[in-house]
């Protein structure tokens, strides 16, 4: 086999490798982006009820509300408030006052079921989704 | 005033590294053998000069010196003696003190062991070696000073952060550093080549022990990782395709990938370019990911709250090292003339099929972790790319690599025939299949996916043995021959074998344990009990414990089968006084074959505490595996042909046949 022809064959391959790839790529993406909302556009938008979506803010002081697993909390950008639902365990650093991800999607009386509520390392992290959230409310003090 | 003795020795290793860095290049270039003898003596003073100062930050750690900022910030002086000394890498600073470490440690060996090198070539090595050193030296002394003082002292620290002071975290760093800098090494030589214009096998098996270290580390790195995130987070998961997990996967996917394009390139003298680009690549991935954990740009579990003045200049040092790699190789990689050629069937053949996948693999993960931050940028939307996606793009890409991987050992050098060797590997097939179909109809079935996904684990693990009892004409030839032959079979293969055979390990626990856990979430209070999967889980009481430096209060599980009693759990929640924080503490009882996983969320005497059980079918094999895995590749670097100083005993540059 000349060199030509072994050139040919490897790219011809590499073609179709690449092709399955980003093919799979933009399926995947296509299906499975999680957009991140403040509880200020999940007000504005209209977001369907098996979207699953990501909800950052701060935990309202003085509404987590636990009943057997079954958590309730309000997450806040200081503008906007909704109400989340989460059966689980909490992470370590979940508190009040504190940034919060939670992931899921909107339950049918408007409350967020969170499937997901993310732990960080430090109890100084604003998660960057959060601190532009709350930003954006107007509402950001440093 | 031993911490400014550190800070001067980082001051004057900077200045080495400067001089290391630029007069061998020139000595090189004029073939002036004294400047080029320069780099090997700047080298070691260098590493010297780096040690004291890693020695003097360890000394402020441990003796708890409160006039040291960074000892202050991250360390406490009721912590125990082994996470004081972690803490001297568990914190932003020290950790790149750490890197700065390896990379002159490094440097040295480089020059301590490359006697048998041709001297242009170590010259540039050492060169490049110090020119990355200078990025990082300058990084630490004009961004992150570890030895910054504080005036007046404190009269205590803040202590480490709690879910740092862990073994599998303690090591975790250290080792996951050795491989990302060890990939600074074959960096150093691929541009050394560039500059030279000039690659062979003896370059090759320089590159590929190097590359094979980083490997091993940077396996155990990752495997300490996840084995840590499954034990402390508490969610039963072992990877969470989270974006600081990702960028340790992506040098190790590329440095996969180098792994075996080094090979074509010592035994056929062919794929020169590719593995050059490749070793470029693995590096460059190495620091982007060191970018992505200290900036704090990606939202991860990960996330420090960072200095992003910081992230600026890593990802200046990041665009520079890939930048300047890459048109360099752009300019000099046509002077790289390959003499093997072969066809596509064949192992080179095979070799390049894994190098293309992999690569793929790599620009998936790379693709998935990276796309929030473009389209932030681009629409100021904010997403995130979780688990999902990468099920749907890293997995299928999965299947042909590990369909390849048993068949290439097979194929000889040059041409061969993909006939004999798919019949060779016919047993390896039926027991696969047997599997994937006892599993679809035994265990699970709802997922087809799952039961193939475990028929490709066994399909890895026959197709690798099989491979090695037909080397060894297990069955075919006397016994007393086979043995000969095992003795005789160069620890390479050996290790291939066992690496294989151990990825197969990895995939069977990885599918087991995601596919196929159990999950119970029970509020309970003390006397009341719940049931997993025919063991019954009583909690007993919950008590209340003192720790070195943390409260406690710890559940007492008691778990019985058929009213016998089988073991005992304690999971903990852990308060560390001096941070006001909590961590959970898992109870896990493994047999091996499964674990059975506790932990204890928050609760009080009236209500009852929440207590969440796993059951994960083959979790240990995934950490088993990967240990196995990296312990095939030291197997494969103890062989002959890799130790130092063998190069020297054959031609430098073997022609190929």
């Amino acid at each position: 086999m000349t060199p030509k022809r072994k050139r040919l064959w490897l790219l011809a391959g590499s073609l179709v490798v690449l092709g399955v790839a980003v093919t799979l790529v933009l399926t995947a993406l296509n299906d499975n982006l999680v957009f991140f909302y403040s509880p200020s556009q999940v007000a504005e938008k209209s977001i369907p009820s098996e979207r699953r979506f990501r909800l950052g803010g701060l935990v309202e002081m003085g509404s987590v509300k636990k009943n057997g697993q079954e958590i309730r909390f309000t997450v806040s950008d200081t503008h906007k408030t909704i109400s989340v639902v989460y059966r689980g365990l909490l992470p370590d650093l979940f508190r009040e006052g504190q940034g919060v991800i939670a992931e899921g999607s909107l339950g049918p009386d408007g409350a967020f079921v969170a499937r997901e509520v993310l732990a960080k390392h430090d109890e100084n992290y604003m998660p960057p989704e959060v601190a532009k959230a709350i930003k954006e409310a107007g509402q950001w003090r440093k | 005033m031993i911490p400014e003795l550190g800070h001067f020795a980082l001051i004057l290793a900077l200045a080495v590294a400067l001089v290391q860095g630029t007069l061998p290049l020139v000595g090189a270039a004029r073939g002036d053998a004294r400047l080029m003898a320069l780099g090997s003596a700047a080298a070691l003073t260098q590493a010297l000069l780096v040690v004291v100062a890693f020695a003097a930050l360890t000394q402020a750690y441990v003796t708890s010196d409160f006039s040291v900022a960074n000892v202050v910030a991250n360390s406490h002086s009721a912590k125990p003696l082994v996470y004081k000394i972690s803490g001297v890498w568990g914190n932003h600073e020290g950790s790149m003190l750490l890197w700065a470490l390896i990379l002159s440690v490094f440097g040295a060996a480089v020059a301590l062991f490359g006697a048998n090198l041709p001297d242009t070539l170590r010259a540039r090595v050492l060169a490049i070696q110090a020119l990355i050193g200078v990025g990082f030296l300058a990084f630490l002394l004009f961004t992150s000073n570890p030895f910054e003082r504080l005036s007046p002292a404190s009269a205590d620290g803040n202590g480490l952060n709690p879910l740092l002071q862990d073994p599998g975290l303690a090591f975790h760093p250290p080792l996951l550093y050795l491989g990302y800098v060890g990939l600074s090494v074959t960096y150093a030589f691929a541009i050394a080549a560039l500059l030279e214009g000039r690659v062979d096998p003896a370059w090759a098996r320089w590159v590929r022990p190097w590359t094979l270290a980083a490997w091993c580390f940077l396996t155990l790195g990752i495997a300490l990782g996840s084995w840590w995130a499954y034990y402390i987070l508490g969610w039963g998961g072992f990877w969470f395709w989270d974006p600081v997990e990702n960028a340790s996967l992506m040098p190790w996917l590329a440095g996969t990938a180098l792994l075996h394009s080094a090979i074509v390139v010592e035994k056929r003298d062919a794929l020169k370019s590719w593995t050059v680009l490749l070793a470029i690549l693995a590096f460059s991935l190495s620091l982007l990911g060191t970018f992505l954990v200290r900036s704090g740009v990606l939202t991860s579990v990960h996330a420090f709250a960072q200095d992003p003045a910081r992230g600026l200049y890593i990802l200046a040092f990041l665009l520079t090292v890939t930048g300047g790699g890459l048109a360099l190789y752009a300019w000099r990689a046509p002077k790289l003339t390959s003499s093997g050629l072969f066809q596509p069937i064949s192992r080179e053949g095979a070799l390049i099929l894994n190098n293309l996948l992999l690569c793929t693999l790599a620009a998936t993960v790379l693709l998935g972790t990276l796309y929030p931050l473009f389209l932030d940028l681009l629409t100021g939307n904010k997403v995130s790319v979780g688990p999902p996606f990468f099920n749907a793009t890293f997995v299928p890409i999965c299947a042909p690599l590990f369909a390849a991987l048993c068949v290439g050992p097979f194929l000889g050098w040059k041409r061969a025939e993909l006939w004999p060797a798919l019949q060779q590997l016919r047993i390896a097939f039926f027991v696969a299949v047997v599997a994937a179909i006892v599993a679809a109809v035994a265990i699970d079935s709802r997922s087809t996916l799952a039961a193939v996904a475990f028929g490709f684990g066994v399909w890895l693990i026959v197709g690798s043995l099989v491979e090695f009892a037909g080397r060894l004409r297990l069955g075919r030839a006397p016994w007393a021959d086979s043995l000969r032959r095992l003795r005789a079979t160069p620890r390479a293969a050996i290790g291939m074998t066992i690496s294989h055979a151990a990825l197969g390990f990895v995939v069977l626990g990885a599918v087991a344990t995601g596919a196929w856990h159990l999950e119970v979430i029970q509020t309970l209070k003390p006397g009341e009990k719940t049931r997993i999967a025919g063991y019954d889980v009583a909690l007993v009481r919950v008590d209340n414990v003192q720790g070195p430096n943390y409260l406690a209060e710890r559940a007492t599980l008691a778990v019985t089968t058929d009213g016998r009693p089988f073991t005992i759990l304690q999971p903990e929640r852990r308060l560390f006084t001096v941070q006001r924080r909590q961590v959970a503490e898992t109870a896990i009882h493994t047999n091996g074959l499964r674990d059975l996983y506790a932990t204890l969320g928050e609760g009080d005497r009236n209500t009852g505490w929440v207590i969440r059980l796993y059951l994960n079918p083959l979790a240990p094999w995934i950490w088993l595996g990967a240990a196995l895995c990296a312990f095939g590749g030291f197997v494969s670097l103890s062989d002959r042909r890799l130790r130092i100083g063998a190069p020297s005993r054959r031609p430098a540059v073997q022609v190929a046949e």
